[in-house]
Parts: structure tokens; C-alpha cells; sequence
């Protein structure tokens, strides 16, 4: 997730390499640049390259791990456009990435101001960025445990305000908005430090100039702070949508997809046709799709909401 | 938590002197408040880990340990008898934290090591290196961020499967041990900056790419090659997904794919909460640790990977 934030940055111009000596030697230094890329290549082709062709490959044949893949051309798509599973998984995971939207950037928008304003040490930064660090299976299993609907001290704390318990996990109405928070919870301070870099960025007269013109703090918000943020608040975006895409870690060792189907978020479905029910060919075919939403999401960024620009320049 | 307020460089010396600004001090509870439940839920961790579990129902919002035990970390280090175990609501599952720790080191150590040390070199060679079509290979390998790792997953396990590596170290850490795109790209990012004075005068001394590399180019690198080690270190220590599919036995289990195993072991009904926060304890610990350590370097990197 993180390493998809840097992707939106644009690459600097490449500075070409002085070269007193550049005319002489036509080939560069081509043989000693293959040897120190040559461990790279190998993971990029074996690892990368390979196994997106062969993904593609998979997602047009039936295959069940015994036995050779079997050409079925467009079957599984056409099964998947009537897999009432798929469309439920699509939807599920829908409202997640729709829920830490709203959560977490306007969550992280509000911390991220009050750093600005109050408080920019170090110490303070660290204790927001702590639910980041950990891994979101730590993270599921503490809020399982917190959460729990017997003993679990925020259900304690909810009857104590005279309210009746919540089945955080157990009810369909609520078990996506659950992940959604235990999501909102582990990325909120880590969100809120990348708006709150971005704050740091721009320039103080800009605000100098916007007090004597007599605006107000809301103002100053609307008018300078946001549009200013765009291209950070636009890669925000971008990254939560990307990554909530791909929510199962936090699904799968809490609700296993349930209760019923309330759960089944794309990858955990994929994960279940291709490992458990090892039909490889079928999870491929759903990868694609995964995958071409995801495409999607990244062109739209750079298409429409020009996250690349920068209005201070 | 509230002495972080002392130590917070008031915005300006003027507002310090106001006796009470309403707004400031609702900025601080709000504040206070976010830090608290970042925070606090690795307390109620640390008080569930050493509670007892059939006294966990009759205190569930007492601050302390229910009936202070240390059961629940012999429990999880595959120390106390099945009988004893039971007893105090495990499963009695033969269960050794002490393994997955050492897989975790080790899967993480390897991976870590790898991927920063080969990513250098490639990273070296985009930064330093004229070849024809380096611009071009460099923009195909930051394409593969665009690639969700689920999508890869599933070839990559057939992959290791084929090459009879499932359930080994060696098939789990063989995607991540030659580069990541980030990796590259951020080294290449430093390298791009560095002054090249120093090499061009090595060069003229008819130093070979190779010496500069280990003698110039790392050695001045060093702190950024650190920041990423540590982040990479973290991330890896993190993964669930891969390890899940390839490192399902024993041996080669990691901590996380552990957790989700023994959370799964609901003994009698409702899990074994303590031996639960105690095993989720012991994974977060180490992480808490290097944050402990190298909190600030952590922190300050955070600038970078926003826009600057």
C-alpha cells in the first residue's frame, strides 16, 4: 500500500549523466550495467512479468492445479458475469473502500490540521503513526478481542451508556463497517502525517497574504489550504481506494467472509475459488477484474484529478 | 501522555503568554483523544495478556490484569502441559511461538537483506549508468507497482509449487529477495541526488563501478539504505497473504499466519483471550521495538513518501 503512494509522485526529468567521455563510447556502460541489474531482472521477469502473463493466461482455462490448464476461452468470465458471489463480493467490497473513504480521509484531514496547528513534535507524530506499524492481522485480532460482543470492553462501555450491545462481527449490518473501522484505525495516523507533510509544504506568506486580505480561518481553509493539498489529498485517495480494493488480511482471521456472506470481499472470494475449492482459472479470471478496476481507479487519478499538479508552482 | 503537551513548541511565543484559549485547548483534547486510542489499545493488550481467562468476563473493564497470571505466556510459548492448558481455557493444541518467532527473523531478515541490497545495485545502474533503453526498463519496473500482489500471488504459487518449494523458507522468500519496485525507485531517487564529485575524481584514479559502488556510493548512502531496511524489514515482518499460501507447515510458519492459526483453536466456545493477546503481543514486540529505537527515522520518512 505504502509503495503505491510513491507511484503518483512524478518521476524527476532524467538528468543525463555528464559526459565528457559520452562520445567514444557508443555502447555506455551497457556490460557492467547488465551485471548490476542482472539480480533485479531476475525478480522482476520471474516474479512479476511472468506471473502477469501467466495470470492473464490462467484467467482463459479451467484448471485445478492436477493436470494441465485447459483452454475454455471467455467461460469464466461469462460465469462470472451471472456469479451472484461475484456481484455480492463486488458490493461488499464496495462499501468498504466507500466507508474508509469518508472515514479515513476526513478523519486524517482533521488530524492532520490539528498537528498543524498545535502540535508538530515528534513524540506526538510517532503515537498516531503506532496502529500503522502493525500488521493488520495484529490489528483485526486486538479489535476482535476488543470488540467482542460478551466481554469485550467496548460493548462494556456501550451498555454502561445505557445502549444495547453490538454484534461487531457477528451481524450482517454491521461486519463490513467493523473492518472498515479496524482499517480507519490502523492508516488514520499515518494519512493524517501525509496530509500534515503536505500542509508543511506550503508556503507561510500565502497565509500571510489571505489574514491581511481579512479571511477568515474557514476561509482560508476552503480557499487556499484544500486546493493547495490537492495533488496530496488526490494521492490519499487514490491509495485508500487501491488498497482498500484489496482488503483480507483483517477478514480473514476475524469473520472468514461471514456472517453469511456479509464479508466476502473480492480477494478473500478469490482466495477461496483458487485455494480452496482449487479452481485456479476461475480466481484468475476475478483477479483480472480486480485488476482492471484497479487500472481504472489509478487513470482516473491522473486523467481527471490531475494528482501529479501542483497549483503552488 | 499529557507530559507531550510540555514538550510541544508552542506556534508562537505570543499565544503562549493568552492564560486560556478555548480553541487551543479544544485542538489539545482533540488531539489527546486521537493519541489515546492509538495508543491505549496496546495497554489493554498487554493487561489482557496477563489476565486470567475465566476471570476475564466477571472484570471486563477493569484497567488491571484479571487475577494477575503469567499462564497465558507459557501457555503461547508451548510451555505448560495440555492439561494445565485446558485448564485455563487453551486449547491444549501444541502450540510454539518461540518457532514462529525464529521463522518470522529469519523470513524477514533474508527478504529484507535481498531485496535492499540487490535493489541498491539495480538502483545504481539507473542513477549512474548510460545504457540504451535505461529509461525505458526503469519505467517497465515502476509499472509493477501498478500490479496488485494478489494477482501475482496466484501464478507465484503455482510457480514454487512446480519447483517443489511449497512449505519451504527458501519458496517463501524467493518472490521478495530480488528487488521491489520501491526499493529501486527510492534508492535511484537518493542516488540521483548525491554530489558525484567524489566518483568522477575515484573514476579519473581509474576506480572500477564495482569499488565505487561498495567503497563510495554505499558508505554515503548508508542512512537512507537504513530507513528502507527498516521500513522493508517492517512490511515483511507484516505479510500475511504469501506466507499463508506457501508456509502453511510447522517449520516454516510465520508469527502472523501463527496468530490467525491460534486464533482459530476456540477451545471451549469463546477463544482463549489471553493466550490470544499474548501471542499478538509477541509479534507486535519486536516492531515496537525498532519503533522505540528508530521511531524519529520512521517518522521522518513519512515526508518522502508523500509529495514533497
Amino acid at each position: 500500500m505504502t509503495t503505491l503512494a510513491k507511484h503518483t509522485r512524478p518521476a524527476p526529468p532524467q538528468p543525463g549523466t555528464p559526459s565528457p567521455r559520452g562520445g567514444l563510447r557508443r555502447l555506455g556502460d551497457l556490460k557492467i550495467a547488465l551485471f548490476f541489474i542482472a539480480p533485479a531482472m531476475i525478480g522482476f521477469i520471474f516474479f512479476y512479468v511472468v506471473p502477469t502473463i501467466r495470470g492473464v493466461y490462467l484467467s482463459f482455462t479451467e484448471y485445478n492445479i492436477l493436470g494441465d490448464p485447459e483452454w475454455v476461452g471467455m467461460d469464466n468470465y461469462t460465469a462470472i458475469a451471472k456469479d451472484p458471489l461475484f456481484w455480492n463480493s463486488l458490493a461488499v467490497t464496495g462499501q468498504y473502500v466507500f466507508l474508509n473513504i469518508v472515514l479515513q480521509t476526513a478523519l486524517a484531514l482533521g488530524l492532520a490540521l490539528l498537528m498543524h496547528k498545535v502540535a508538530k513534535s515528534t513524540l506526538i507524530r510517532g503515537a498516531l503513526l503506532l496502529p500503522w506499524m502493525m500488521s493488520n492481522v495484529i490489528a483485526a485480532l486486538l479489535w476482535f478481542w476488543m470488540l467482542d460482543y460478551q466481554i469485550g470492553v467496548v460493548n462494556q462501555f456501550i451498555e454502561w451508556a445505557g445502549l444495547p450491545r453490538v454484534a461487531f462481527f457477528g451481524s450482517e449490518e454491521w461486519a463490513i463497517p467493523t473492518q472498515a473501522l479496524i482499517n480507519t484505525w490502523r492508516h488514520m495516523g499515518y494519512t493524517a502525517l501525509l496530509i500534515f507533510a503536505g500542509m508543511q509544504a506550503i508556503p507561510g506568506h500565502v497565509y500571510e497574504v489571505a489574514k491581511l486580505d481579512g479571511a477568515s480561518p474557514f476561509q482560508t481553509f476552503r480557499k487556499i489550504t484544500l486546493p493547495l493539498l490537492r495533488p496530496v489529498l488526490v494521492m490519499v485517495l487514490v491509495v485508500t481506494v487501491i488498497g482498500s480494493f484489496q482488503v483480507f488480511d483483517t477478514v480473514s482471521v476475524t469473520t472468514g467472509g461471514g456472517p453469511v456472506n456479509a464479508t466476502r470481499v473480492i480477494q478473500y472470494y478469490i482466495y477461496q475459488r483458487a485455494f480452496t475449492e482449487s479452481d485456479f482459472g476461475y480466481g484468475s479470471a476475478i483477479a483480472v477484474i480486480l485488476f482492471l478496476i484497479l487500472a481504472l481507479v489509478a487513470f482516473i487519478q491522473m486523467k481527471f484529478l490531475k494528482g501529479n499538479e501542483s497549483d503552488l508552482d | 501522555m499529557t507530559t507531550t503537551i510540555g514538550r510541544t513548541p508552542a506556534p508562537a511565543p505570543a499565544r503562549r503568554r493568552r492564560p486560556f484559549n478555548p480553541r487551543t485547548a479544544g485542538a489539545w483534547a482533540l488531539l489527546v483523544l486521537a493519541i489515546a486510542v492509538s495508543v491505549l489499545p496496546f495497554l489493554w493488550i498487554l493487561r489482557t495478556a496477563l489476565s486470567t481467562n475465566s476471570s476475564l468476563a466477571a472484570q471486563s473493564a477493569s484497567l488491571l490484569p484479571a487475577d494477575f497470571t503469567w499462564g497465558a505466556f507459557l501457555r503461547v510459548f508451548g510451555l505448560q502441559s495440555p492439561a494445565d492448558a485446558i485448564a485455563e481455557g487453551g486449547s491444549g493444541a501444541a502450540i510454539d511461538f518461540w518457532l514462529y518467532l525464529r521463522n518470522s527473523v529469519i523470513f524477514s531478515s533474508i527478504t529484507t537483506a535481498g531485496a535492499v541490497f540487490f535493489s541498491a545495485m539495480a538502483a545504481y545502474a539507473f542513477a549512474r549508468l548510460r545504457w540504451k533503453g535505461r529509461n525505458a526498463v526503469f519505467s517497465l519496473f515502476l509499472g509493477t507497482m501498478l500490479v496488485p500482489p494478489i494477482f501475482t500471488a496466484l501464478p507465484n504459487f503455482l510457480l514454487i509449487k512446480n519447483l517443489d518449494l511449497l512449505n519451504t523458507m527458501l519458496g517463501m522468500v524467493l518472490p521478495y529477495l530480488f528487488m521491489t519496485p520501491f526499493a529501486i525507485f527510492f534508492l535511484r531517487q537518493f542516488f540521483l541526488n548525491m554530489s558525484r564529485e567524489v566518483e568522477e575524481a575515484a573514476m579519473l584514479d581509474g576506480a572500477k563501478h564495482l569499488r565505487i559502488f561498495f567503497q563510495i556510493v554505499l558508505p554515503n548512502a548508508a542512512a537512507p539504505l537504513a530507513t528502507l531496511a527498516l521500513l522493508t524489514f517492517i512490511g515483511q515482518w507484516n505479510e500475511y497473504f504469501w506466507p499463508l499460501l506457501v508456509g502453511s507447515q510447522d517449520d516454516v510458519r510465520v508469527l502472523q499466519v501463527g496468530l490467525g492459526v491460534f486464533k482459530s483453536q476456540s477451545p471451549q466456545g469463546s477463544p482463549d483471550w489471553s493466550g490470544l493477546m499474548t501471542a499478538t503481543l509477541v509479534s507486535a514486540l519486536p516492531v515496537l521495538i525498532l519503533f522505540a529505537a528508530f521511531g524519529k527515522k520512521i517518522v521522518n520518512s513519512i515526508g518522502f513518501s508523500g509529495i514533497k
